[in-house]
């Protein structure tokens, strides 16, 4: 009856070929229920309209995807595409602005859309980013501020940033001070030790310094909400409301127990949504974590042991840890050079305990759903936005070749200033 | 080194009580002569057989690796870990420096490099120099002192480097802020003053050889004579001159390679490799000529504007066109993944399986000059291997047992089981140390602690 149904609409419903197709022969992976095989998968204006369709609707661009698999297009959590192009040269970064409170910065209008990092990642079958507005640290700033900005999720397919956004305010940035005694020096290449009291006293200051700023930005809301005569717009208390309203999450970059701790302690306190980053060893606080439900974003599985004599398996079995302890996560690189890789960050965590789903489900449902899309994003499920990823085998494998990719319904192009390079090269004379 | 009769019959003695090692019913990816799904036989730190069936020794220790695999160890032909020092930056001649002064056999990375597949590493001077120091090539025989893992079948070899690094001194602006100190304006500042840097040097050198030369000659005709006052910088030149050390060269764009070359020709030396190279891509044909090997990232880009043409199919390039291609690590970090690091290269412009396996076994073991001794499977050549679990191209294969020499430096089950007791040794060491620290008062608050690097 739907399919009569669809039928007859087809005139109409097809007749913008760019994002409706029948793709068959495939092998469906949609990662929210178990694999399909030899099934079919109709997709109209953008969104799966019908899978295991036994022929084509009339008028349909058919796509003949025999011996191929089909996953959800695959989601990179933390990655810096469109505001970074080459990470040791200032100019063209725009990660870390000045100042320690920057809720009111936006990634999204700094997201360069003809980066070369776009089409690099897509080649990989990376439909989905976050882009951060501040960086892991290190050069092109990122290190300093404590907000950083309002995280942007995008997809990776647009003229400008207006067509790529998901949600312009994913999430806050915000790095929690850490309390560490040592410190590295890059003028004289040096590890300094300090003592520890200096180190909670920094930190002391720091802790009184972001409670004294959400405490005038939500007496500012109070205010607002109150309609009090003669309150001055203040951008960036303005810029906090919603993360007073529960409308968005603040994301933390917290890696140690303590640090991780102190995060959750102070965003129970503020009554605020908590997404934990790039957490590294978190020691006992993974119950913590688990039991309060806070979701975390994990930064590259190969990343090294954080002490020397850590197991030098510490942060492969990272994952598998954090998985079978009850918490959610999804991964991300936080930082370009390597996002394109972040499967294969994840097949590291399967090899060393994380089950094979769970590793998958982190780079695609598990991440849509901890950016509050997983109603249309993350899996491949009627109603849900085609980004999908075709490919020869496992897209975990590394030799795995990726055949074609979907962003809602739209077939993108594979080639990059990669593809390009090895095309001219390949075909130097000798 | 001395060898006293008494000790020399002690270590054979010590080595023939060793048993012989036998490695069941593997898939033994031999790289060199296809995959034998066997048994491989081990005596005295060497491969002695391999085959379908294979004559055990009667007191043989047998390893069962049913379903797994055995694949040499790898050979990363690029990297600085166990080092307590890498840059001698101070000039742009250093070669007088070497690596081996300064071997830290402590440092965690050689464990975690074991724990990944990888047996042997090639650990160089850093690049903030044209002409660097002297390398050491090393075993990665963990426990074991410095001068254990300085192998003695390693060529002398020496740095160069070209492009951003070099310069960095002389040209601050160019370079990284705070890395180094960019107050001392130091030649050169650019890649025109880096090709000159060599010219320079081994006009030197030349002269200093000459000097010898006339020295030798002048004696050989029985005059007396007052020999030439020893040049510790010049003389590994002379050594590059004559062929006797080899030359790895720090390299990322195709025409800083390509004046590399002809600067070489010109001179008159060879080039040994170019390192972690990303643009091999654009001048195989030149270094196919030349003769040079290509050790190359897998997918390394963007972190510089000299890498932002840097493409992952460069390694499938530069085979293709005939160049001897390896896959370095040049990290701490991708030292412990070679493995699929190499599989990249299958993904990135279709290399097979053996030819991807090469990449990171025979092929640095040829351009290292030490692949009669290592980089496959073959009788006579020392054990060094690795048994993977997976098929060691794949994403999820895991490395559970890691011999060198016939000696078991890694083992996963062994490793899993130790780590309580060491977690009880260190508790037990920090529960020593806070009651000595209680009882008298440590060092001053706040004091800086000198770190080599």
């Amino acid at each position: 009856m739907r399919t009569s149904l669809l039928l007859l609409l087809a005139t109409t419903l097809f007749a913008n070929e760019k994002d409706s197709f029948f793709m068959k022969g495939v092998t469906l992976f949609p990662v929210a229920s178990p694999k399909v095989e030899n099934t079919t998968l109709l997709v109209v204006d953008g969104k799966i309209a019908d899978i295991g369709l036994k022929s084509a609707p009339k008028g349909v661009r058919v796509i003949d995807g025999k011996g191929l698999q089909v996953y959800p297009g695959i989601i990179n959590s933390a990655t810096n595409i469109g505001l970074s192009e080459i990470s040791s040269i200032r100019e063209t970064n725009d990660t870390g602005e000045l100042g320690d409170f920057n809720p009111q910065l936006r990634a999204i209008v700094a997201i360069n859309p003809e980066t070369e990092h776009i089409p690099v990642v897509r080649a990989n079958g990376i439909s989905t980013v976050i882009t951060l507005p501040g960086g892991g640290g290190g050069f092109g700033g990122g290190g300093a501020g404590i907000i950083m900005g309002q995280a942007a999720l995008i997809h990776l397919d647009g003229y400008t940033y207006e067509e790529m956004e998901i949600n312009r305010t994913a999430a806050y940035q915000m790095r929690f001070p850490t309390m560490s005694s040592r410190s590295f020096d890059f003028d004289t290449f040096q590890t300094t030790r300090g003592s520890f009291a200096d180190a909670k006293r920094r930190f002391d200051t720091q802790m009184a310094e972001i409670n004294k700023f959400f405490a005038e930005a939500r007496a500012y809301m109070t205010a607002k909400n109150a309609k009090t005569p003669g309150l001055k717009v203040n951008v960036r208390y303005e810029a906090m409301i919603p993360l007073f309203e529960g409308k968005a999450p603040v994301m933390i970059t917290a890696s140690k127990k303590r640090e991780i701790l102190a995060a959750i302690q102070f965003a129970e306190a503020q009554k605020i949504k908590l997404i934990l980053a790039d957490v590294r060893d978190p020691g006992s606080a993974v119950e913590d974590i688990a039991k309060k439900k806070i979701p975390c974003i994990l930064g590259p599985v190969t990343q090294l042991p954080p002490e020397a004599d850590a197991p030098y398996d510490f942060n492969y079995a990272l994952p598998g840890q954090l998985h079978k302890a009850g918490v959610k996560f999804a991964f991300g690189s936080f930082a370009n050079q390597f996002a394109r890789n972040i499967a294969f960050e994840a097949a590291s965590a399967s090899a060393y305990g994380l089950p094979y789903e769970e590793a998958l489900k982190a780079i695609t449902l598990n991440a849509a759903e901890i950016w509050g899309v997983g109603d249309k994003y993350g899996s491949i499920e009627k109603g849900k936005y085609a980004d999908l990823l075709v490919t020869n085998g496992d897209p975990l494998e590394v030799k795995t070749d990726v055949k074609m990719l979907f962003i809602q319904g739209r077939q993108q192009s594979l080639e990059s200033k990669h593809t390009r390079l090895y095309d001219k090269y390949r075909l130097r004379p000798n | 080194m001395k060898h006293f009769p008494l000790t020399l019959f002690a270590a054979f003695g010590l080595l023939a009580a060793d048993p012989p090692l036998v490695v069941q019913n593997a898939n033994i990816l031999t790289v060199t002569k296809g995959t034998v799904k066997g048994s491989m036989v081990v005596e005295n730190g060497k491969i002695k057989e391999v085959g379908e069936k294979v004559l055990v020794p009667p007191d043989a220790k047998i390893v069962d690796a049913s379903g797994q695999y055995v694949l040499p160890g790898i050979i990363d032909s690029h990297s600085h870990i166990a080092a307590d020092s890498i840059n001698e930056g101070s000039i742009s001649v250093s070669s007088m420096v070497r690596i081996e002064d300064v071997l830290n056999p402590e440092d965690a990375a050689i464990y975690r490099a074991i724990a990944g597949g990888t047996t042997i590493a090639n650990v160089l001077h850093g690049s903030a120099n044209a002409i660097g120091g002297q390398n050491s090539l090393i075993k990665l025989r963990w426990g074991k002192k410095a001068d254990e893992m300085i192998w003695d079948k390693s060529q002398p070899s020496i740095k160069f480097a070209l492009g951003e690094n070099p310069k960095r001194q002389g040209n601050p602006t160019g370079g990284r802020v705070g890395a180094g100190n960019v107050n001392t304006l130091r030649y050169p500042g650019t890649r025109m003053g880096i090709e000159d840097v060599y010219v320079e040097a081994f006009t030197r050198a030349k002269e200093y050889r000459e000097s010898w030369k006339q020295y030798e000659a002048q004696k050989a005709k029985g005059e007396t004579v007052i020999p030439p006052r020893r040049d510790l910088q010049l003389e590994p030149l002379v050594e590059v001159l004559e062929g006797k050390r080899l030359v790895h060269v720090h390299a990322y764009r195709g025409d800083e390679v390509l004046m590399m070359i002809r600067i070489a020709e010109q001179i008159g030396f060879k080039i040994t490799s170019f390192e972690h190279i990303l643009e091999g891509f654009k001048v195989a044909k030149e270094m196919a000529k030349h003769g040079s090997a290509g050790a190359g990232f897998s997918d390394w880009w963007a972190f510089k504007i000299e890498a932002y043409d840097a493409i992952p199919y460069n390694m499938a390039i530069m085979v293709r066109k005939g160049v001897l291609a390896s896959v370095n690590s040049d990290s701490a970090d991708t030292i412990r993944r070679l493995n699929t690091e190499a599989a990249k290269t299958m993904k990135y412009g279709g290399l097979t399986e053996e030819e991807a396996l090469k990449l990171v076994t025979i092929n640095p073991a040829i351009h290292l000059k030490v692949d009669k001794y290592v980089g496959s499977i073959e009788p006579g050549k020392d054990a060094d291997f690795v048994i993977w679990d997976k098929h060691p191209l794949s994403s999820f294969a895991r490395a559970q047992q890691v011999y060198i020499d016939g000696v078991k430096y890694f083992d996963r089950d062994e490793d899993a089981s130790a780590r309580m007791k060491k977690e009880a040794a260190k508790k037990a060491l920090e529960d020593k140390f806070k009651s000595e620290q209680q009882r008298r008062p440590g060092p001053a608050a706040g004091t800086a602690q000198r770190r080599p690097q």
